[in-house]
């Protein structure tokens, strides 16, 4: 068998895999449907009424939108990290998860910056940053980076995917409706596996995957000056920028993992998505666990033990068990020690274990972004002398918490209508490979 | 009304005592670079001291000296050349009277809640006596908000004054998130005093839902020849408003020569080790003509409670 029919048999295998009708799945796009209609409606009703209906007042200027928008942002790095420099490596074994974790930078890059815009108080003026944009301000370094960086991803994941289109037009067997192949044909831009156009394809693949990596820092870093730049205790830290970066890949890591388990199970893709691949991730997540771990350790003793006044401050409202203390030892600790423990120790580490150590990071670095933004706000230079108690603490209302919910929805149906026009294996790139590694192909990776 | 007589008489006294002699120097030639033929003058037959921009002294009608045309909004981003606005604040003298705070609000038709200016219980340490000290904005020379600002809506004008354009402000607050000071406000829903007036950065009124206010030191007031709101209201003059380039400051009753004021009475610029450069002096609470527990006599229960967790730190002074 030559390696274009066989990937049209993978691909006739994997494609009617996932494509047929399920009741499960019309369930879920249900529930995310609803969820994401009762964000709008509490949208619809901050727009109304003004972001009074949020938790947020004069101290607290950020809540858990700001949160999200970090935090979609930081699981982004699922693709631009390890898909590129998986790619830059040539690693073989990324090739069944790339696709994923693409899938996973595209979407959430479309929906931080949401946050962004929903926690603006006049989102009918956002074209105020390009007729007024200033270059000074680090909003619109975020704003030019978070552009450019979708751009990009969604470049990336749409050039590996071009080979797969041309599959899929080609296809014969494959029983799919006239205008999904007709859109196909189009997605698949006249691609005939021409040696040139393959060489041309394979260094674009190579200059974007290159590119990727310092776009991706970039971005987080940015993200991390718009905190760091001001001169606030808790954010004013030259470490900022690499510490959110680290924290990126770690949660981004973490959610591939995730996502990697779902459709594993959910799509049968047990032949393609083994639990080598949980292994070597899971040593990944392991390593970006100790780094940033290291890196939390490292900002917090630093600032505790130079013990200026208004970062203490800062320091014990994290510190004390009446303050955030809970939440701060559950994501300093917990966080970072589970999937080191799931993944350090043999005798625990299988896909179960790698996944829930994965989830509990994913929790924990959300949480870590909300003590990141909301104790610093909390904590003014002159004394907080208010009467209203809605002004010394935050939090959030039902508002922010169903727009967050919303997001999530949202990501989950960007993959599931994502789905319907992409394979989720990147079928081509699976099937072709040396007569040597022919073994990967039959699935014993 | 006791405070608006107050007020009113203090402008009055201002105006006859003080403007020839400090603040007619202050601003009379702001008002008169700005002034335009306007064939609606209306004669007062009151005659006013100003200084022209070439620094000669004349006098015209007070009428055509307060009737100016309203500045393009490329004036008001420029501000009044030549000039560098300042305030000192005489800490010694403050016994939380409000009067401040009431008139900022009513001038600015502000809503309770949502003050510019806000008086804030202070002590340096815990050794040393409490005190009252109220906080505008400071209008730095390097203004951190400024810096931030991803669309130019707050601006620093070559006069010193730091103002914010609601009508470009997006809400984004990154300015809030970065002034140390936590000098501004926001309109988390639209204003409930209702004002039909046309909106000048100056003026601030009317305020807008999703957009970010604060202390603009009055550019529209001393454009006509009158001092900042909370200036004129305070009974105790604890407000000393003028210009840096001139030399001098005014509560309008006394005057003083700004640099020696500052040098005398050893003034400081809270916080400005953070490179800030603020406009607004403090001089220290020394010499108190009120003891600070003075600050809670006629206060609403409402304002009480927000001193009240700095008061239980402080129950070795008995306030």
């Amino acid at each position: 068998m030559n390696p274009q029919e066989l990937a049209q048999k993978k691909l006739v295998e994997i494609i009617s895999h996932y494509d047929k009708p399920s009741g499960l799945r019309n369930v879920l796009f249900g529930f995310f449907f609803l969820v994401l209609l009762f964000a709008v409606y509490a949208f619809v009703t901050q727009m109304v009424k003004g972001q009074i209906v949020t938790g947020m007042r004069d101290y607290v200027v950020w809540g858990i939108y700001d949160v999200n928008f970090i935090f979609f942002i930081g699981i982004s790095y699922a693709g631009a990290m390890i898909s590129g420099i998986l790619h830059l490596l040539h690693v073989e074994w990324r090739k069944p998860i790339i696709r994923i974790a693409e899938m996973i930078t595209v979407i959430s890059v479309f929906i931080g910056p949401v946050y962004v815009l929903i926690s603006m108080g006049r989102i009918d003026r956002f074209f105020n940053i390009f007729t007024h944009g200033r270059i000074q301000s680090p909003i619109v370094w975020d704003v030019l980076a978070i552009v450019t960086y979708l751009a990009c991803s969604i470049l990336f994941l749409y050039l590996a995917l071009i080979r797969d289109y041309a599959l899929l037009r080609d296809n014969s067997e494959l029983k799919i409706s006239k205008w999904r192949r007709f859109v196909y044909t189009k997605l698949a831009a006249t691609y005939i596996n021409h040696p040139k156009q393959k060489k041309l394809l394979g260094r674009s693949l190579t200059i974007m995957s290159a590119l990727i990596i310092p776009l991706a820092i970039l971005v987080h870093s940015v993200l991390a000056w718009i905190f760091g730049m001001t001169i606030r205790p808790g954010w004013h830290s030259t470490i900022f920028a690499p510490y959110f970066v680290v924290a990126a890949v770690f949660s981004g890591t973490a959610v591939l993992i995730i996502a990697m388990w779902i459709f594993r199970k959910y799509y049968h893709l047990e032949e393609y998505i083994t639990e080598k691949h949980f292994k070597y991730i899971g040593t990944i997540l392991l390593v970006l666990a100790g780094l940033y771990g290291y890196f939390t350790f490292a900002e917090y003793l630093t600032v505790w033990y130079g013990s200026e006044t208004w970062e203490l401050e800062v320091i014990y409202k994290l510190f004390d068990f009446n303050s955030y203390g809970f939440w701060f030892y559950l994501a300093a600790f917990i966080g970072v020690l589970a999937p080191i423990i799931f993944t350090g120790f043999p005798f625990l580490r299988n896909i179960n274990t790698i996944t829930i150590g994965s989830v509990i990071a994913v929790v924990c670095m959300w949480i870590k972004r909300y003590l990141i933004v909301i104790p610093t706000l909390e904590t003014p230079l002159l004394p907080l002398q208010d009467t209203r108690p809605e002004y010394a603490h935050y939090t959030a209302t039902w508002v922010e918490w169903a727009l967050t919910a919303g997001g999530m929805a949202t990501f989950c149906l960007f993959f599931m209508i994502f789905l319907k026009f992409m394979p989720i294996i990147p079928v081509a790139d699976i099937t072709e490979v040396s007569d040597a590694k022919k073994e990967i192909i039959s699935g014993k990776l | 009304m006791p405070k608006k007589n107050i007020k009113d008489s203090s402008r009055r006294h201002f105006l006859k005592q003080g403007f020839s002699i400090a603040a007619g120097t202050i601003v009379g030639g702001g008002v008169l670079a700005s002034c335009t033929k306007d064939p609606e003058l209306t004669e007062t037959g009151e005659k006013v001291k100003v200084l022209t921009p070439d620094g000669k002294l004349m006098e015209v009608d007070r009428g055509h000296a307060l009737c100016c045309n309203a500045p393009t909004s490329k004036e008001v981003r420029k501000g009044i050349p030549g000039r560098h606005f300042v305030m000192v604040i005489d800490l010694s003298r403050c016994k939380n009277a409000r009067a401040c705070t009431v008139a900022c609000n009513k001038m600015h038709f502000l809503e309770p809640g949502h003050e510019w200016l806000k008086v804030f219980l202070m002590q340096d340490s815990e050794d040393t006596p409490p005190y009252w000290m109220p906080k505008p904005c400071f209008h730095c020379d390097a203004p951190a908000c400024v810096n931030v600002c991803p669309v130019g809506a707050t601006f620093k004008r070559e006069d010193g004054v730091v103002l914010i354009d609601n009508e470009r402000c997006i809400g984004c607050k990154f300015c809030m998130a970065a002034c140390p000071y936590s000098s501004r406000v926001f309109n988390w829903h639209a204003p409930d005093i209702k004002v039909n007036a046309k909106y000048s950065p100056e003026s601030g009124v009317p305020q807008r839902k999703g957009t970010v206010g604060k202390c603009d030191f009055c550019p529209d007031s001393f454009l006509s020849g009158i001092l900042p709101d909370c200036v004129t209201a305070c009974p105790n003059g604890v407000y000393f408003f003028g210009d840096k380039n001139e030399d001098v400051v005014t509560n309008g009753v006394e005057s003083f020569r700004f640099s020696q004021l500052v040098k005398e009475k050893a003034a400081y610029r809270y916080m400005e080790e953070l490179g800030t450069r603020p406009n607004v002096y403090y001089l220290p609470p020394v010499d108190r003509r009120f003891p600070v527990e003075e600050g809670f006599e006629n206060l609403p229960d409402s304002i009480k409670k927000a001193y009240q967790v700095k008061r239980a730190h402080l129950k070795k002074f008995k306030i």
